[in-house]
């Protein structure tokens, strides 16, 4: 039974790394680029949640309605500011320039909020359960779940079913030729860019009322994010979310045996799936 | 009517100004315990490593083509060994540095068999989680200190020559030393064989892999043997500090965010960018460290910029501008001297 | 001629290091079928590619309808009318048959042509509108990049070597179709390989040669020696 309750854990807990790689997961999808500043822009989403929380009082989940267009315009600021011009057939450029990034969102959180850890307060959320089949389920990890699946099925959706993803997959297909539909890349861009941190914004959210955080804590959040992707196989989404519980369930699962074991079952299941299955579990496109 | 000649060679007068210029550099530099003082000699000894480090990750990243934000796994994994084989190996410390570079080598085989399966930018991550497992790792090891790590026995430190000034000097030696090993054999691999392998793979693989040049056999290579020097660096690097840690061990800062802005600053895929980027980066830190955050900022900002607006680093900036280069590396075509007709 | 639609002036353009067009002068009348001819590198393909803006001139150098388009990139110069069906296909692989006709309409410009009147056109693609693009054969292939072009409701159309790599019976397929499509107000420029179906359809042919325009022309009164002196440059 308790073993069961530490895989219904790591399922949930699975939903929210799913949430980490989604942004991850699209940015890659449409143009190519590894971000490695995202898990401090996760983290940045949370900080700007206690802001809000702090200064109207709202409830986390509320402050979202303030913290996701913030982010998202971040994003389409970053992208068009700066990382537009990292793109190309060179690898290092994006890389690097992420990388400088990621040390310069670390720092101006430290500068700005301390290393102090932080954690938002949800109320009555963060302890509410619900009974399940003789096992008690928090609201927390459930809503986040339900979030996740909502969130994948939302991209999924803009993906398959409009003109903006119709653009993004045009874009990500063959640049120059969607410039002749009327597509203008660095916007196209832009805007995928804006929606992946929106989700990260969610994550972030969700990371901030579920645990305190840090400013240094972007790295592992990315990492995680990184092999839930890795995992569930390259331009899935849904993979992804698999990706998320898989990795889920052995954190939780080794953290069972261990606590000090709990990270690093995460990893040795990723290397394990990487060894195995190195385009992940329901690859579409190639790395 | 005169008729020119022209011949193809390496060297060029630049070339061999810097080599003797370089030649006296060095034997200045190897005369310091003698006219420096103790925090400058510890100091430069910094540099030195850095300076290591730095021509190592640029032969990985900038001839090689691979990017490693996990090589810090290396750092750390060589000072736990020196920790190690000296504490319970009964080994002295200089042989179990070298020890540290063999079994660093031997490490890198296993992890460049799971993280080469991936690529690009997911290669990058890839190694950072395995220097992640590591530092997980190491911290289970109790003998070792676990998580809040241990200090290396004084009688190891004695064990190294006796009295602190000598001990110093030797330290400042072998990091010396280390740094000259290290960028004269990256600098003769470069000028092998294998070095023009590598150069054509980053230049043009599809090219280079129609020449029957076996890629992925070179880059594994050079994947080994810069792991394997980064490991006996950071054997070095904990020697001086004379105590470790797994989060200062595998601390992406320090090992791999440093160096990076080191080797991009400099110029990336030369020989000389490592040097000239490591003394911009100690220059910079010596005059702004005070401000803690904002010089961090400071330096992922220019990062940044140089990466947009100079790709190639200072060096690039230089060596555009007056066609200089130190270290003979490509061919030229000069003109014989007339003999007279 | 009455003002051209499209007329170029001294246009040179560049590929990367190289210099593909030195010069060249162009005036395309409305509502005209033109040909343009000459041998591989000769300079078509970046000539369609400067007209579409895939490669940014000087802004005087192309005009359409008198005004100046030479600067502008491509998502600017689709707006104003312009479509290309670019060499090779080039559909969009992530794309269905009907994605890929549905976003060459994303300019929305208004006009005569949408996704039932492709589908009239070509309605082997309506049986297959939601099959991936590229699993589709050459010749529906073309289909589907002339109608994705089409959606636009272009004023003027840029056909890039239609004919390449498709089997005989399947060009001469198209290019029956070929005027019912062009139909009335729009203007086409057709660059082709093939000099017989391109003077078939044409009015008027322009030849270029390394680069320069070598040869200008009514398509039913220039002489197979002419062509052949302009396609190889011999004097």
């Amino acid at each position: 039974m308790e073993w069961l309750n530490s895989v219904v854990q790591g399922t949930l807990l699975g939903g929210l790394y799913a949430l980490f790689a989604a942004g991850l997961s699209l940015i890659f999808g449409v143009m190519r680029l590894v971000n490695i500043a995202h898990g401090d822009l996760i983290v940045l989403a949370a900080y700007l949640g206690l802001t809000v929380t702090s200064a109207t009082g709202l409830h986390p989940l509320l402050a979202m309605v303030l913290v996701v267009p913030a982010m998202a315009a971040i994003g389409y600021a970053l992208q068009r500011g700066v990382l537009n011009q990292t793109l190309g057939d060179d690898l290092l450029p994006p890389l690097l320039v992420t990388f400088g990034l990621s040390v310069i969102i670390q720092n101006a959180l430290l500068e700005v909020y301390s290393a102090d850890p932080q954690k938002m307060n949800a109320g009555a959320l963060e302890t509410a359960s619900v009974s399940v089949g003789g096992l008690a389920l928090g609201v927390l990890p459930l809503l986040t779940f339900a979030i996740a699946v909502a969130v994948i099925a939302g991209l999924q959706f803009t993906f398959y079913r409009t003109a903006l993803g119709r653009a993004f997959r045009a874009v990500s297909d063959n640049q120059d030729i969607a410039q002749l539909m009327g597509l203008n890349r660095r916007h196209i861009f832009g805007l995928a860019m804006a929606l992946a941190l929106a989700v990260t914004a969610v994550a972030g959210i969700l990371l901030g009322i579920r645990t305190s955080f840090d400013p240094s804590i972007g790295g592992g959040r990315l990492i995680f994010g990184f092999e839930a992707v890795i995992i569930g196989g390259l331009g899935n989404l849904w993979g992804t979310l698999v990706g998320g519980v898989i990795l889920g369930v052995a954190q939780t699962v080794g953290a069972k045996i261990d606590p000090g074991w709990q990270l690093l079952s995460g990893h040795i299941a990723f290397l394990l799936i990487l060894v195995v299955r190195p385009n992940g579990l329901f690859p579409r496109v190639s790395g | 009517m005169t008729y020119k000649n022209y011949h193809v060679t390496r060297t060029s007068q630049a070339a061999r100004i810097a080599a003797i210029v370089g030649a006296v550099v060095l034997i200045i530099l190897i005369a310091a315990p003698w006219w420096a003082g103790r925090a400058d000699l510890r100091l430069m000894g910094e540099l030195f490593l850095y300076l290591a480090l730095a021509s190592l990750w640029n032969l990985m990243a900038g001839y090689a083509g691979l990017v490693s934000v996990g090589q810090q796994a290396y750092v750390g994994f060589g000072g736990y060994m020196l920790f190690a084989l000296t504490m319970f190996g009964g080994l002295h410390p200089t042989v179990a540095i070298i020890a540290a570079g063999g079994l660093g080598a031997l490490i890198s085989i296993p992890v460049a068999a799971l993280i080469f399966r991936l690529r690009g930018a997911y290669f990058a991550i890839g190694t950072w989680v395995m220097a992640e497992v590591f530092r997980l790792s190491f911290a289970q090891v109790s003998t070792l200190g676990g998580g809040s790590g241990t200090s290396l026995p004084v009688k190891i430190v004695k064990s190294l020559a006796s009295g602190r000034s000598a001990r110093e000097s030797l330290s400042y030696w072998m990091a010396l030393g280390a740094a000259v090993l290290v960028v004269a054999a990256v600098y003769l691999f470069l000028r092998s064989r294998n070095g023009l392998a590598l150069t054509a793979i980053r230049d043009n693989e599809l090219a280079a892999g129609s020449l029957g040049i076996d890629i992925w056999r070179t880059k594994f290579l050079v994947y080994i043997v810069a792991s394997a020097l980064t490991a006996m660096i950071g054997a070095l690097i904990f020697l001086q500090k004379l105590r470790i840690s797994p989060d200062a061990a595998f601390s992406v800062n320090d090992w791999t965010a440093f160096v990076i802005f080191i080797v991009v600053i400099g110029g990336i895929g030369t020989v000389e960018g490592p040097i000239i980027g490591t003394l911009v980066y100690f220059a910079l830190r010596e005059t702004l460290a005070d401000l803690g955050t904002i010089y961090l900022m400071v330096l992922g900002l220019v990062a940044i910029v140089v990466m947009l607006r100079a790709p190639k680093g200072v060096w690039g900036l230089i060596r555009a501008r007056f066609d200089l280069q130190l270290f003979p590396l490509g061919h030229r075509v000069v003109r014989t001297p007339d003999k007279g007709d | 001629m009455p003002e051209p639609v499209l007329q170029i002036a001294g246009l040179d353009a560049h590929y990367g290091d190289f210099q593909a067009l030195y010069g060249v002068d162009m005036a395309v009348a409305a509502g005209e079928v033109l040909a343009i001819i000459g041998a591989n590198g000769a300079g078509k393909t970046t000539l369609m590619r400067s007209i579409s803006g895939l490669i940014c001139n000087t802004a005087e150098q192309i005009r359409l309808r008198g005004e100046t388009i030479g600067a502008l990139r491509a998502d600017q110069v689709a707006v104003k009318g312009i479509a290309l069906v670019p060499e090779g296909r080039q559909l969009f692989p992530s794309l269905s048959v009907e994605e890929n006709l549905l976003i060459g309409g994303q300019v929305g410009r208004p006009g005569p042509w949408s996704l039932e009147a492709v589908f009239k056109l070509f309605p082997i693609l309506k049986e297959r509108r939601a099959m991936p693009s590229t699993s589709l054969s050459g010749g529906q292939q073309q289909m589907v990049a002339i109608g994705r072009a089409l959606m636009a409701n272009p004023d003027l159309v840029l056909f890039d070597e239609i004919s390449l790599g498709l089997a005989p019976i399947i060009i001469r397929d198209i290019y029956d179709a070929l005027p019912g499509i062009i139909g009335e107000g729009m203007t086409a420029v057709i660059v082709e390989q093939d000099i017989a179906k391109a003077l078939s359809v044409s009015s008027r042919v322009y030849c270029l040669q390394e680069g320069r325009v070598s040869l200008e022309g009514a398509s039913d009164a220039v002489s197979r020696k002419d062509i052949s002196r302009a396609y190889f440059g011999i004097e």
